[in-house]
């Protein structure tokens, strides 16, 4: 695990020194929190929160995605990396890592505004939607990673990663969003089976992307 | 996994080797052996396929056909191993600008798995000229700083096979001497070096053999030192038709 270890930390140390991704991901999340929040002001913003909660983690996701993929296409250096004797699903998790520990940064400072513009209580509740927000992330993150690296074979690198993104992770997403409902208003009956497909995008989208990472970076 | 007998006489050996990209042949069949201790140099004109077949050879790109081994090690089957003994260098120089160049070799060092000592590291960044800015951001080095931490990087993990493609692009005449000094020192050391140039003039310098690569088919093999690589660059690389 060790050169696994060295790639999240080289992620990190970068991220410290330009912090480009997280303040990016952070400026975009709250925006989206602020604008829907009085966009929706008159309305009753309480149907509709967990859905603008999800667009925010989405959107700041795929900032983050674009970052983590510009920083290894800057001087070919994804190219170093093809070329260490690791195992080519060992970058992949080292580089999965790094994308969810920058995502779950901003999201646990997107989630607390969150809570200030809807009116919520910072209780159990919260907690849980904190622990959606986990699942949903290495979803995310797990083919986020995977369509990064196709996306950056393409010529419109990053706006072929939205592209392809957004639709794949749709089953990810409305999963979450419907057991942020179920959480927030209290209506918990099925919430393990929507956790459990949750669990399950995750798991295929992180296994499947190990296997399939090294046809993906070969040229 | 491992051949014995290729293991011990070539350092790399090419068998039939094809790399189409949709319609257009970038290697059309080159069975190559380069034995131990070998300073190859590959000429060709631009999209000739030398940069394509280094590639291959370094794992970073998959051959349509044909197999290759280093050492005895088939690149399919560890590639792992195969690149552990691997150093490659081309006009990119595949470190993080972000970082100083201490920090970029400590990086390397770790995921190749070898001794990341600060004082082992500064030796190496002293004989590519780079002590007195290890500290300092690869961001703000000029293009030769920049390519000498790129040689520090292929060095550090002892390489036994050195691949590299037009590694001269760009160098001021103080940074070719050192990469001079560096390909000979590791000529010395018996490692192998395979390089790819334009330059007839720099690639034979230290070279033991001349190989000159045409649409993507080897169309010459021969001693450095003989006359006839002059005839045979004239005719497929200078005046060669493009194309």
């Amino acid at each position: 695990m060790k050169p696994v270890t060295a790639i999240v930390v080289k992620d990190i140390v970068i991220e410290l020194r330009n912090k480009e991704t997280i303040s990016s991901m952070l400026l975009f999340g709250l925006l989206v929190i602020v604008i829907f929040n009085f966009a929706f002001a008159s309305s009753g913003a309480g149907a509709v929160a967990p859905g603008v909660l999800c667009v925010a983690y989405s959107f700041a996701g795929i900032l983050g995605l674009n970052r983590s993929l510009s920083m290894e296409a800057d001087n070919e250096c994804l190219q170093g990396l093809l070329l260490a004797p690791i195992t080519r699903g060992d970058l992949y998790l080292a580089k999965v890592a790094g994308n969810f520990i920058f995502a779950m940064i901003a999201e646990l400072i997107i989630l607390p505004v969150f809570v200030v513009f809807n009116n919520l209580h910072f209780d159990l509740k919260i907690l849980e939607v904190a622990g959606i927000t986990i699942l949903g992330t290495l979803g995310f993150v797990s083919i986020g990673t995977t369509l990064s690296m196709i996306s950056s074979h393409t010529r419109m690198k990053e706006v072929m990663l939205p592209i392809l993104q957004i639709p794949t992770t749709v089953p990810v997403v409305i999963s979450a969003v419907e057991a942020t409902s179920m959480v927030l208003n209290n209506e918990t009956q099925a919430l393990s089976f929507t956790l459990s497909l949750l669990g399950v995008f995750s798991t295929v989208y992180l296994t499947a992307s190990y296997f399939v990472f090294e046809y993906l970076v070969e040229e | 996994m491992r051949d014995q007998n290729t293991e011990q006489f070539f350092a790399l050996e090419s068998e039939d080797i094809r790399k189409t990209f949709g319609h257009f042949a970038a290697l059309s069949g080159v069975t190559l052996g380069v034995k131990r201790g070998e300073f190859v140099a590959f000429f060709g004109r631009n999209g000739a396929g030398k940069t394509t077949f280094l590639k291959v050879a370094a794992t970073l790109m998959r051959p349509t056909h044909g197999g290759l081994r280093i050492e005895g090690i088939d690149i399919r089957k560890d590639p792992e191993e195969a690149r552990r003994r691997i150093g490659f260098l081309s006009h990119n120089t595949f470190v993080y600008r972000d970082l100083s160049a201490l920090e970029n070799l400590k990086f390397f060092c770790r995921l190749y798995g070898v001794d990341d000592s600060e004082t082992r590291l500064m030796d190496l960044l002293d004989r590519v000229g780079l002590r007195r800015r290890a500290h300092d951001a690869v961001r703000s080095f000029s293009r030769g700083l920049h390519q000498r931490v790129g040689i520090a990087r292929v060095l550090l993990h002892n390489p036994s096979l050195i691949l590299l493609d037009e590694p001269y692009t760009g160098l001021d005449a103080h940074a070719v001497e050192m990469l001079n000094a560096v390909l000979d020192e590791a000529i010395e050391a018996g490692k192998t070096v395979i390089l790819t140039t334009h330059d007839l003039e720099q690639g034979l310098r230290a070279a033991t053999r001349a190989v000159i690569i045409d649409h993507g088919r080897l169309v010459f093999s021969g001693e450095a030192r003989d006359p006839a690589v002059r005839d045979a660059y004239d005719r497929h690389v200078r005046f060669g038709a493009a194309g």
